[in-house]
This record gives C-alpha cells, sequence and structure tokens, in this order.
C-alpha cells in the first residue's frame, strides 16, 4: 500500500492510461463505463493523498525511475497546481457519471469501449499537463490529449457530419500549435541542457541579460501554448470542436482542457522566464493584456449573434478564457490571484452550462438552437433551472461563484489602477448579460404550454451537484480563495521551492 | 562569428518549416495538408537532431579511442516526436477518410460548397 | 418575538403568501386574499418595527459572512422602516384593487401576476432592510427580475418590447455602474455597511466622490433620472396594479431609497455638503423635474402622464438627497411617503377609470366626473397632495424642500420648485376639469368595480388625514438625519 501511495504521482496519470488499453477491447458499453469510474474512484483517493501528502510536506517533486535532473523526467506538485489536481479528478468524476446516458445516446454501443478508452487517454494526459515539470513532456502529453480530443471530437459524427470537420480542423491547428512549442523546446534546450524546469531556471540565471536564442524559444513556446489554450486570434479551432462534439466531451473539455494548459502557460510565465523581467512586462502588457480585451469583446459580441446554444457557450468560453488570461497579465499578487479563481469558477460554470444543454441535445436529438429549445423550461424543469444557475454565474450575479471571479478581477484591476480595463470589463459584463437574457427568454418566457416531462435522474444529478456548488462557492467561498492564493504565492515566489 | 553557412541546419530548418506552413495553408486537398503538416513537423525533427551533432563526436557509444560524443537526447527525443508525428499523420488520414464517406469529396473548396448548400 | 424573529417574518410573509397563492391557484378567492392577509402582517410588523426604532431597539440580522467584511447583514435604519412601512401599507390595498382590476378587465394569468406580485414586494422589503450595499444590491437585482413578468404580462409585441427596454436598462446600468461603484466603495473602505454618519470620510478620496455619485446615480437606474428614465413610461403597458403599486411605489422608490441611503449611511451627509461633490446633481435632478414636467404636459394618455410626473417626483428626493443639508433629507425622506401614497391614488384611480369606462384617454374623459364622481374626487385629493397644497401631506415634504434648497442657497432650485408646482396644477387637475365639464358628456357604459374605487378612496383621504399627524412621521425622519 505504501508503495502504491509513494508513486501517487505517476499514478494519476498512468493508471487511467493503462486502462485505456484495457477498455478499449469492452464490447459492453455498460461494462466499460464501469471500469472507467473504477479508475476514476481510485483517481480521486489518489489526489486526496496528493492533497494530504502537500499539506504535510509541502512541494512534492516525484522522479521517474529515480533519475535526478537534468537526466529523468520529473512531476511537480506544489501550490499552483494542487487545487486544480482536486478539481480536475473531482470533476471528471461527476462528468463521467454524467456521461453514460450521453454516451449511449450519442455514440453507437459497439463503438463505446473506444469512447471510453479515449475519454481516460484524455484524463490521463490532462492530468499529466497539469503535474508535469518537464517542457519537453509537457509536449508528449499535449499531443495525447489532442489525439484523444480529435478521436472524441470526431466520434460526434453520429450526430452531425461536421464533427469531422471541427476534429480535422483542430488536428491541423493543434498540431501546429504544438509544434512551434516544440520549436521553443528545442531553443530552450540548445541553450541550457536541460528540459527540468527547476533546472531550467536555474540554468537561465548565466544568460541574465537575455540572448536572442532564448527569446525566440520563449516566444515559440507562449505561441505554442496560446494555440492549445485558445487565445485570440489563435482561438478559431474551438467553436466548431466544442459544438458539435458528443455533449459530454464538449463538457469534459470546456471545463478541464485550456485550463490545465492555461496553468502551465502561466508557469512558464512567472516561473521559468521570471529573470527576464522587461520580455516579461513586454509581453504581458502589450500582448496579453490587449488580446484577452479583445478576446473578451469579441467572444461576447458573436456569442450574442449565435443561433446555436453549444456555439454560443463555445464563443464565451473564449470570452472567459480572455478574462483568466487578462487577470494573468497583471503582473502582481492579486491578479495572479484573480487568474487562479477564475480558472476554478469557469472550469465549474462551463461544466455544468455544457452538461445541462447536453441533456437538452439528447432529449432534442437534434442541434439546440435558440428556437427548438423554446418554452423547454417548462418541459424540462429540473435542468432548466440547473442551466438557470449556472448562466446567473457566468453572469456574475452575487451568492453565485462567477461573482467572486468577477469580485477579485476587479480587485486586482483597481489595486493596479486600470480603470479604463475596469470600464471594459463591467461593460462586458454586462454585454454577457445579453446572450445569457435570450437562452433565458427563450426556455422560460415563451407561449408553448410544455408539460413537464420527467427527466432521468442519472443525468440531472450531476448537473445539479455542479449547480449547487456554484451557489456553494459563491457563498462560502474561502476553500477556492485559499486554494488560489496558495497558487499564486507559490508562482510569484519564482516556484525554485 | 564563423560564416553563415556554418549555420546550414538552421537554413534548412527554416525552408522545410516555412513550406509546410504554406502546403497547410495553402492546400485545398486535405491529403495535402496532412503532408504539409509531416513536412512541418519533419523540419523540426531535422533541426533538433542537427543540433546533437557534436564538431569531431562520434556515435555516443562508449569506447576506448574518442572521448567526444554526440549528444543522444535530442534523437531521443526526436524519437518521441516522430511517434506523436505519425500518430498524428494517422489519425489525420483515418478522418479525411470519413469526410470523404461522409461528404463525397476532400476538396475544401467543395465541402464548403456543401456547407453554404446544407445552411440554406 | 424577539427582534430577529420579528425580522425573518416580516421578510418571508410575502415569500409565504407566494407560496401560498400557488398552492390555491384554483380557488381565486383564496388566492387573492394572500396578498392582503400577507400585506396586514408585513404592516404590523413594520408598524411594530417603526415604532420600536423610535424607542431605541436594534433590529439586526446577520446571517453569515459572504466575503472579507460584507456579511449577509439586514439592518434596519430609520429610512428603511419608512420604506417597508408604506410598501407594506400600500401592499394591502393594492391587493385589493388588484383583485378588482383583475377581474374587471378579464385579465388571464392572474396567479402568475399575484405569485410575482408577492416576491417583488419581499424583494422591496428585504431592499428596505438590508444593512450593507451589497444586500441592497443582491436584492435590488431580484426586483428587476420579479416584477419582469409583471411588466411583460399581457405577452403580446408591445409587452414584450416593453419587458426587453425595462430589463436592459436596469439591469445594463446596474452591472456596468452599480456593480463597480460598490466594488469601488469596498476597496477604498474594506466596508459595505450602512453606517450612522457614512463610511466614506477620510478613506475614500474626495477629488474621485464626484465620480462615484455619478455611477451610482445613473447605476441606480430605477430613480429613474434623466437620461436613465426611457424604462418608467415602457413599463406602463403592464396592467394598472404593477403600475400602481410598483412603479409609483416599490420599484422606483426602491431606486432613490438606494440613492438615499448611500447619501446618508454611506457617503454620509456633512461629508458630502464639504466636498460639494454633488452640486451638479442639483442641477441635473432640477432639470429632470422640469423636463419630466413638461414632457407630461404634452402627454394624452393618462398613464403617460402620470409617468412623466413620477419622473419629475423622483428627481425631488434626488435633489433632496444632492442637497444634502438636514431640511432637504428631511423632505427627500417624507417625500417618500407623501409621493407614495399620492401617485398610488391618481394610478389606481386611472385604472378604475379603464375598468369602469374603458377610457386611457384624458381628451376621452369629458363628463365622466359625472358618472364617476367618486374616482375624480380621489384623484383630485391625490392630485392636490402631489402639488403640495396644505392641509394635504404632500405639502410637508414640498415644505422641507424649498426649506432645505434655500439652506444650501440654491436659491434658484427653491424658485424652480416653485414652477414645478405650478405646473404640476395644469397637468394633474386638467383631466378633472375635462371630466366635469357638461359639453362633452358622451354615452359610455358604466362597469361597477367597487374594488377598484375604494383603495384609491382610501389613499386619497389618507392624503388628506394623515396631515394632522405629521407628527408621527416627522419624529423618525428626524431619526434619519440625527
Amino acid at each position: 500500500m505504501n508503495i502504491f501511495l509513494d508513486d501517487a504521482p505517476a499514478l494519476v496519470v498512468v493508471l487511467p492510461l493503462l486502462l485505456a488499453a484495457i477498455v478499449a477491447f469492452i464490447p459492453s458499453p455498460r461494462l466499460a463505463w464501469f471500469i472507467t469510474i473504477v479508475t476514476l474512484v481510485i483517481h480521486v483517493l489518489l489526489s486526496i493523498e496528493l492533497l494530504s501528502s502537500f499539506s504535510s510536506f509541502g512541494a512534492i517533486i516525484y522522479e521517474f525511475g529515480n533519475w535526478p535532473p537534468p537526466w529523468g523526467i520529473s512531476f511537480k506538485l506544489d501550490g499552483v497546481n494542487i487545487g486544480l489536481q482536486i478539481l480536475f479528478s473531482a470533476f471528471v468524476l461527476i462528468a463521467t457519471i454524467y456521461a453514460r446516458k450521453i454516451f449511449l445516446s450519442e455514440i453507437d454501443p459497439e463503438d463505446s469501449g473506444k469512447a471510453y478508452s479515449f475519454w481516460l487517454l484524455a484524463i490521463g494526459s490532462l492530468n499529466g499537463i497539469i503535474l508535469t515539470n518537464d517542457i519537453f513532456n509537457l509536449f508528449v502529453f499535449l499531443e495525447i490529449s489532442a489525439l484523444s480530443s480529435i478521436s472524441l471530437i470526431s466520434l460526434g459524427a453520429g450526430t452531425n457530419r461536421k464533427a469531422l470537420l471541427a476534429a480535422f480542423n483542430y488536428l491541423i491547428i493543434g498540431a501546429i500549435g504544438a509544434t512551434f512549442y516544440v520549436i521553443g523546446v528545442g531553443f530552450a534546450y540548445a541553450m541550457t541542457g536541460t528540459l527540468n524546469m527547476n533546472d531550467l531556471i536555474i540554468q537561465l540565471t548565466q544568460y541574465s541579460e537575455g540572448q536572442l536564442a532564448i527569446f525566440a524559444g520563449m516566444s515559440f513556446m507562449l505561441i505554442g501554448l496560446m494555440v492549445k489554450s485558445a487565445v485570440f486570434p489563435l482561438h478559431l479551432w474551438l467553436p466548431p470542436a466544442y459544438s458539435y462534439a458528443p455533449s459530454a466531451v464538449s463538457t469534459l473539455f470546456a471545463a478541464l482542457a485550456t485550463k490545465a494548459i492555461l496553468i502551465f502557460f502561466v508557469r512558464i510565465l512567472y516561473e521559468v522566464f521570471s529573470i527576464y523581467n522587461d520580455y516579461l512586462i513586454l509581453f504581458l502588457d502589450y500582448i496579453l493584456l490587449p488580446l484577452s480585451l479583445v478576446a473578451i469583446f469579441v467572444g461576447t459580441i458573436i456569442a450574442i449573434y449565435q443561433d446555436d446554444i453549444k456555439k454560443l457557450l463555445a464563443y464565451s468560453s473564449i470570452a472567459q478564457i480572455g478574462y483568466i488570461t487578462l487577470a494573468f497579465s497583471i503582473k502582481d499578487n492579486t491578479g495572479v490571484l484573480a487568474g487562479f479563481v477564475h480558472i476554478f469558477n469557469h472550469a465549474l460554470i462551463k461544466g455544468g452550462l455544457f452538461m445541462a444543454v447536453g441533456y437538452l441535445a439528447i432529449a432534442l436529438k437534434d442541434r439546440v438552437t435558440l428556437q427548438s429549445i423554446e418554452g423547454y423550461g417548462q418541459k424540462f424543469p429540473i435542468t432548466s433551472y440547473a442551466l438557470l444557475i449556472c448562466g446567473l454565474s457566468l453572469i456574475g450575479l452575487p451568492l453565485t461563484n462567477g461573482f467572486i471571479s468577477k469580485l477579485y478581477i476587479f480587485q486586482a484591476l483597481y489595486i493596479n489602477e486600470m480603470f479604463l480595463t475596469i470600464a471594459l470589463v463591467a461593460l462586458s459584463s454586462a454585454l454577457a448579460v445579453i446572450y445569457f437574457w435570450k437562452i433565458v427568454e427563450k426556455l422560460f418566457f415563451s407561449s408553448k404550454g410544455y408539460k413537464a416531462t420527467s427527466e432521468d435522474p442519472a443525468i440531472y444529478i450531476p448537473i445539479w451537484i455542479i449547480a449547487i456548488s456554484l451557489i456553494y462557492f459563491g457563498i462560502f467561498s474561502s476553500s477556492i480563495v485559499e486554494f488560489s492564493s496558495i497558487a499564486s504565492e507559490s508562482l510569484i515566489k519564482g516556484g525554485i521551492n | 562569428m564563423t560564416n553563415l553557412l556554418f549555420f546550414w541546419n538552421h537554413f534548412a530548418f527554416i525552408i522545410l518549416m516555412v513550406s509546410g506552413l504554406f502546403i497547410i495553408i495553402t492546400s485545398q486537398n486535405y491529403i495535402k495538408k496532412i503532408v504539409g503538416l509531416a513536412i512541418f513537423q519533419t523540419s523540426v525533427f531535422v533541426f533538433f537532431v542537427s543540433l546533437a551533432k557534436i564538431i569531431d563526436g562520434t556515435a555516443p557509444i562508449l569506447n576506448s579511442t574518442n572521448n567526444v560524443y554526440s549528444n543522444p537526447l535530442p534523437h531521443v527525443l526526436i524519437l518521441t516526436a516522430i511517434v506523436v508525428g505519425v500518430a498524428t499523420s494517422a489519425l489525420g488520414l483515418a478522418i479525411v477518410l470519413q469526410i470523404y464517406k461522409n461528404y463525397g469529396s476532400i476538396e475544401e473548396n467543395e465541402i464548403k460548397k456543401e456547407e453554404l448548400k446544407e445552411n440554406n | 418575538m424577539s427582534n430577529e424573529g420579528l425580522m425573518i417574518l416580516g421578510l418571508l410573509t410575502p415569500l409565504f403568501a407566494a407560496f401560498g397563492s400557488y398552492c390555491f391557484k384554483n380557488n381565486v378567492n383564496v388566492r387573492d386574499s394572500f396578498g392582503v392577509l400577507g400585506g396586514i402582517v408585513t404592516f404590523l410588523i413594520s408598524l411594530k418595527i417603526f415604532n420600536g426604532l423610535q424607542a431605541d431597539e436594534q433590529y439586526v440580522l446577520n446571517l453569515f459572512t459572504l466575503f472579507d467584511g460584507v456579511d449577509f447583514l439586514f439592518n434596519i435604519t430609520p429610512l428603511g422602516s419608512i420604506f417597508s412601512l408604506v410598501a407594506s401599507s400600500l401592499w394591502i390595498l393594492a391587493s385589493i384593487y388588484t383583485v378588482g382590476y383583475m377581474r374587471g378587465a378579464a385579465e388571464e394569468n392572474q396567479t402568475r401576476f399575484v405569485i410575482f406580485y408577492s416576491i417583488a414586494i419581499h424583494a422591496a422589503l428585504a431592499i428596505a432592510w438590508s444593512g450593507n450595499l451589497l444586500m441592497l444590491f443582491i436584492f435590488y437585482e431580484i426586483l428587476t427580475f420579479s416584477t419582469f413578468p409583471l411588466v411583460g404580462h399581457k405577452q403580446n409585441s408591445e409587452s414584450q418590447a416593453a419587458g426587453r427596454v425595462y430589463l436592459s436598462i436596469l439591469v445594463g446600468t446596474s452591472l456596468v455602474l452599480f456593480l463597480p461603484a460598490i466594488f469601488w466603495i469596498w476597496f477604498e473602505t474594506g466596508s459595505l455597511n450602512f453606517t450612522s454618519g457614512g463610511i466614506l470620510e477620510g478613506k475614500f478620496p474626495t477629488e474621485h466622490l464626484m465620480f462615484l455619485i455619478a455611477m451610482l446615480v445613473f447605476g441606480i437606474g430605477k430613480a429613474a433620472i434623466m437620461p436613465i428614465h426611457r424604462w418608467l413610461p415602457a413599463a406602463m403597458v403592464a396592467p394598472t396594479p404593477v403600475s400602481a403599486l410598483l412603479h409609483a411605489v416599490a420599484v422606483v422608490k426602491a431606486g432613490v431609497f438606494s440613492f438615499l441611503m448611500v447619501v446618508v449611511y454611506i457617503i454620509g451627509p456633512d461629508y458630502l455638503l464639504q466636498s460639494k461633490a454633488s452640486n451638479w446633481l442639483v442641477w441635473l435632478s432640477s432639470f429632470t423635474i422640469l423636463t419630466a414636467s413638461i414632457i407630461a404636459i404634452s402627454k394624452d394618455d393618462l398613464k403617460a402622464r402620470l409617468a412623466y410626473s413620477t419622473i419629475s417626483q423622483l428627481s425631488y428626493i434626488i435633489l433632496g438627497a444632492a442637497l444634502a443639508t438636514t431640511f432637504a433629507l428631511k423632505g427627500a425622506s417624507f417625500h417618500i411617503i407623501t409621493h407614495a401614497i399620492g401617485k398610488i391614488t391618481l394610478f389606481f384611480c386611472a385604472g378604475a377609470i379603464y375598468v369602469t369606462a374603458h377610457v386611457k384617454k384624458i381628451s376621452e374623459l369629458g363628463g365622466l366626473g359625472f358618472k364617476t364622481p367618486m374616482i375624480f374626487f380621489a384623484y383630485t385629493l391625490g392630485a392636490l397632495s402631489i402639488i403640495g397644497v396644505p392641509p394635504f401631506i404632500g405639502s410637508w415634504s414640498k415644505l422641507f424642500l424649498v426649506i432645505g434648497s434655500l439652506e444650501a442657497d440654491f436659491l434658484f432650485v427653491a424658485i424652480l420648485l416653485g414652477i414645478s408646482s405650478l405646473l404640476n396644477i395644469y397637468y394633474l387637475l386638467q383631466p378633472v376639469f375635462i371630466a366635469f365639464n357638461k359639453k362633452n358628456i358622451k354615452n359610455i357604459k358604466i362597469t361597477n368595480a367597487p374594488l377598484t374605487i375604494w383603495p384609491p378612496m382610501i389613499t386619497g383621504v389618507g392624503c388628506l388625514f394623515l396631515f394632522f399627524f405629521s407628527n408621527y412621521f416627522l419624529n423618525i425622519i428626524n431619526g434619519v438625519v440625527a
């Protein structure tokens, strides 16, 4: 048992990957789902174990094969990613419970074994992205998650063949992004001879004035990661991919995929390249900040004009990612804190929204558009009210966790006297109400008199767990704020722990 | 600073990389896009491996005469990357096959026309 | 019963009334009586609290902490008790009136109407009793959303368009201006609690006070200062009980009440006076008073005229808040009471005219006075109170405002208040003159609807009657500015 727990950082990644191989060959959907659930329950237990180790001993560095850096690959669990690790395992479990009926409805039963296999691959590789401490290892996990995501997205072709085009688009753009990232890794390796992040920080001190090669490498890495985390204007793959994927898949990706990559992105910015302060400030002020603002407005405005609800939510995700990168581009403690708070909160909000819309999708057996959901507030009251709560959280109503995010973002902007940005963010919140209201109006205020149909508890219970958690974290926000402040302190300190 | 020709591997890398990107962006045929992607990825492999060569270095196997070895680590990394590239191309081709089955064509402009017809 | 228990009961009663109406939706008499019963209970509780505050009782209810420095707090201030008294007492009458109107006009979806009406009252009460600015904001938003189905009640395209204007202006201003202003206050002072004397002095940079006030007065869209006033005339498409209680009493009063609370308990009147940060607002509210009155003169639709009259009267309260002298604040607080009673009378009468004679336009009122004398008698009482003629209660608030403007050396404003009263005389009494003009008697069929006539009679007579009990109100209003 001890050996099992000692290797917990590795097991959280390896276990899903291993079981993916087994699950692929299981013909029965129910058995495949069951094995997946068991794996993920063990995953949650391991994450809890990691949390308790972290609280007792501080940061954990796990070296594969006991090879020390710079020869070996290591995983690091520190203040920055412990919060996301817990959220990740909890959310993935809930999403998988939700996914069973959705998969049954949208995916061929004989493909379901493979679907769960890709699902586990995606989970394992995303967890690897969260934990890894080696820059090339990130590329490997990035590609595993991309390939499994693409396969999962293309499974949506059963409902709509556009999923294939979306998957192909994502494949090309994602591969370009990942390859740019590798070029950056190449430059970094050429200059320092190491791939381990902690070691990289130490080695980079010999180039404290900064060499062109290092800046070039950094730029490639950052751009590559921006492609994968859908920062404007490298976001074009996201809306088709999220809207044509099977509903459970959209849920998983919208909630967690881009967040995991953003955490690594932030690590590179603030830990590895923090010694090049001028370059960092240049990047943050002149590239990340303006792009975030544009992302917020473009995402929100395009969302207002969307009829297809999944596409609307995808564009809304782009806007929300804009809020996260905006918060991170504020170079001090408060900004980074706000960024982490919004990462956690948005994962829950978007997860909940896609789950609720997913249920409407399988009930409709057609694209969920503003026209087709008219009056569904009366037909599916339980799911619709959950959707309402998640939507209210998205626009940031007090007593929901979206409000807490907005509060911390505003605080960070205010302390740094970025008043124009405050005005723009306030304006965009008002714009977001427009597309949220369009959905609510169609759901609840239409004249079609539907009778309430019975809804499947296996689906609405996970949705309501998420919806209740939004209100819970809106009122008792201390746990999220604490995890975020641990993360931001750990990040700003320079990561040499 | 020796003459520019010393950095021929950088130039090869840049030419291949840009060619690959150009093919991806301008091709209408999906299979050509995948080929472009493969060229783009190969350029990176070429670059990395060329970085591994140390002047006067020999193969990284212990022998008694020579003390300078070329760096094996980039080769290892590139092996991984090649595998990833192969998987990506394979997946891409599988998707193209499905696109062909569903749309009857693998040319981007024809598929766009189909999409427009479907929307109207 | 303990003070906290009283508050919890008061807050929950409207929700119980809503729930009761839902459960008994098939028995219309039981369903409609819940509003009246709820009103009586909340009125008695508000009265007890009103008296308790005079005896220096504390009414504080702290449920839990939301985040740093901000709790889920209810804390009844003298101003808050005034507002809740007004809202609850008029709810009783409005519920009776609603029965008469909705059945007389044969409106559909009456259950939904009654339920959201009760929820809106709950939100208004919670606003009145809120202990800090965030609580006020939360229930302010709940008020907006619960009144939306009432505005769009008829569900025709006109109502839906009106509903969208209503929602977009109120939610838009509150999210873009009001909420950031709340954040700003919290960032500078670390607290949002309503405290006697205000919390900004010494902590908030005085140069920025002007901007904060601008954000607040435009962000609190329910106060309907120009140019954020468009939603009020738009909302007149709603059935008259909505216009009467909500847009003469609850919604608009929540708006000016919120602004007044901020001036008295967050900024602090002394700090505001010495910083002169609200002088521009004196001019803007004066402008609104005058302009809205002029627009009112041009309106032929009775409810539209009353709507613009309301916009004008609300700016009286904002003017009082902006002047921030003792008498100005007293006048503003008192005006909440006097305008509520007066305006609700006028709206009740407008609805009664519609139900009994199916007339909406003032030009068509000819001769109606002889057929329905009681309606026009009540209307005249309400109008005289709003014009500010003694011995009607409205005269007190106008008097205090005039004294307040002189106290603050704004002679021009005092003159303007006088001019406004003259305009009021014209546009409010013109309908009465037309109605009693023998020349225009037409043959109009009168449907009897007594339940729509008694409430305005009660409030109209109340305008006169309460004048003699002004002492009672003045005691607690003095407590506001103490």
